[in-house]
């Protein structure tokens, strides 16, 4: 057999898989493990989004779509911007639909970036925020944030970034992996320094209606910041609809539609079914989201106050559905705490550091899954703490 | 207190130290939180929602709408009042439309529920005629789907 592996493209050749798939390896084949380490909602989509997405195929309707999206998916889009964050895009030239926000970050990256240009990106990060910049020939920076910040980005640190090559920050608020999430106070310092430094901003808001405490801040809604911003969101998180794989993207016309000429010679136009999908999300799903962000809330409390009560510190997480405990405190990396955890109690949730170096120290634990799921998963974890406590004492004795 | 109302109507069970903590508030306002719920009669009764096709007990349910003739000054309630108090009767509801009451009675088989219409139901003061049709199977329950839970899709672990 030929080996074509030295045939790759360099980059991608030595691009390593995310730590995430690292950990799926182990868990894959496991019985009874209760996962805490999913990135998507327990839930299943609401039915009359299905079954929007249904009778459009039975009406026949299952071609492509203008590139953009279908037009009356991108009105109800501008509509709900405008509604929800008093930000206003024309349907016409500054929105595109996507397959998925991952699809729309990679357009972004490739519309903007020259070689060498560097992107700012707060870390612990998304798994494929750094890759999308580097893909697309740019550098990918990482900030660190600190958990006494509960991991928002600063002033300060932002600034201490930049260097004559910066050309954008890259920033997903609320956040996974640490459920962290920024008000409008915390954000408008950031929004300086980028008017002042002129940079673009990259804002990847998935997680926007799910946030339980204050209101979610578009950042294209601060001072100066619309005309320099492209917001990304989409229907996965909020309307449990990952596996359509629709997302948007709004933003200043000429980045939209520089995306959209790559977009319409790589994907043409996202999945027609999901865009009939979610029109209807848009129209009629605010009902079924709200009953679902009110039990993501009460499992976050639950799950916050269970992991701070066997003693696993944890920062009230704000938005997403995850939390990002701290584990350094029994001398464990974070793989390791991750891996003895997955094989002596088969809980899985995954190490602080498939999200960045300075994710070491954390794991990453979703609440996405049911609160009868979070009570067990508790359990195990402080089976699993006792046991790391005796043997801290017994070292130590 | 909707909050309080929601988490009970879905699961019984939970305990009041459990719905403090889920909606971030003390233990001791939910405990009186649900006494006052209790006592208002909002919260009527704690229940299993029980799946008896699964069983093995012999249950039957029937629907009967009934035709029935208000009194006056008291509309259908006299009437209403005095079919709920068999114990056969399961619900009872007035409605719009064709039937004024829906009559939801159990037994253990077709013969004991056509005797409790002929002999109980048919006759009873203010009832002007009976329709009665049997649940063959139950489907969806008190917001609930019985058929076996779908198993989690999801990936073990993914971004």
């Amino acid at each position: 057999m030929k080996d074509l592996s030295g045939r790759l493209n360099s980059f991608v050749r030595d691009l390593p898989p995310s730590g995430i798939r690292e950990f799926f390896d182990l868990v894959i084949g496991m019985d009874d493990v209760i996962s805490l380490g999913v990135g998507e909602p327990d839930f299943s989509t609401p039915w009359d989004i299905c079954d929007a997405a249904i009778a459009g195929m039975r009406e026949g309707i299952t071609s492509y779509t203008s590139n953009a999206g279908l037009m009356e998916l991108r009105e109800a889009i501008s509509c709900d911007m405008c509604e929800r964050y008093g930000v206003q895009y024309s349907a016409e030239k500054e929105i595109l639909t996507t397959v998925g926000v991952s699809e729309g970050l990679d357009l972004v990256m490739r519309a903007v970036l020259d070689p060498g240009d560097e992107v700012i990106v707060p870390e612990p990060t998304y798994v494929s925020y750094m890759p999308s910049v580097e893909l697309a020939g740019g550098k990918a920076v990482g900030v660190q944030t600190r958990e006494e910040d509960e991991f928002k980005l600063t002033a300060e640190a932002l600034e201490a970034c930049i260097t004559p090559c910066t050309k954008a920050l890259l920033v997903g608020y609320p956040n996974n992996p640490t459920g962290a999430t920024m008000s409008r106070e915390e954000l408008l310092p950031i929004a300086e320094v980028c008017a002042k430094h002129d940079l673009i901003v990259f804002s990847d808001e998935i997680y926007s209606h799910l946030t339980y405490e204050g209101e979610h801040a578009c950042i294209a809604s601060l001072p100066g910041m619309y005309e320099r911003t492209v917001v990304f969101n989409g229907f996965s998180k909020a309307y449990a609809m990952t596996g359509w794989r629709l997302g948007y993207a709004c933003g200043p016309a000429p980045i939209v539609d520089a995306m959209n000429r790559i977009h319409a010679y790589t994907a043409l136009c996202a999945p027609v079914s999901a865009q009939l999908g979610a029109i209807e999300a848009l129209r009629h799903g605010e009902a079924d989201m709200r009953r679902m962000v009110a039990e993501y809330d009460q499992r976050r409390r639950l799950f916050v106050q269970g992991l701070n009560d066997i003693g696993l510190s944890c920062f009230v997480p704000k938005g997403a559905f995850y939390t990002f405990p701290k584990v350094s405190q029994f001398g464990l990396s974070s793989k390791e705490f991750s891996r003895r955890l997955l094989f002596e109690e088969k809980v899985a949730a995954v190490p602080g550091t498939a999200f960045g170096a300075c994710g070491e120290g954390h794991i990453r634990c979703t609440y996405a899954t049911s609160m009868e799921n979070l009570k067990l998963a508790l359990e195990r974890m402080a089976a699993f703490v006792g046991r790391l406590h005796k043997e801290r004492g017994a070292e130590t004795a | 207190m909707q909050q309080i109302l929601h988490i009970l109507a879905q699961d019984g069970r939970v305990a009041p130290a459990e719905i403090a903590t889920r909606l971030g508030r003390s233990e001791a306002d939910v405990v009186e939180a649900i006494a006052a719920l209790e006592e208002q009669g909002m919260i009527v009764s704690y229940g299993a929602l029980i799946n008896w096709e699964k069983s093995g007990d012999n249950k039957v349910f029937a629907f009967i709408n009934v035709e029935a003739v208000p009194e006056h000054g008291k509309g259908f309630d006299a009437v209403a009042d005095y079919i709920s108090r068999f114990p056969e009767v399961h619900s009872l509801y007035l409605m719009s439309g064709a039937a004024d009451l829906q009559v939801v009675v159990e037994g253990v088989d077709f013969r004991e529920i056509a005797r409790f219409v002929a002999e109980k139901l048919a006759p009873a003061p203010g009832v002007r005629s009976t329709s009665t049709s049997f649940v063959l199977k139950s489907y969806k329950m008190e917001g609930i789907m019985l058929q076996d839970k779908p198993g989690d899709h999801r990936l073990a672990v993914s971004p």
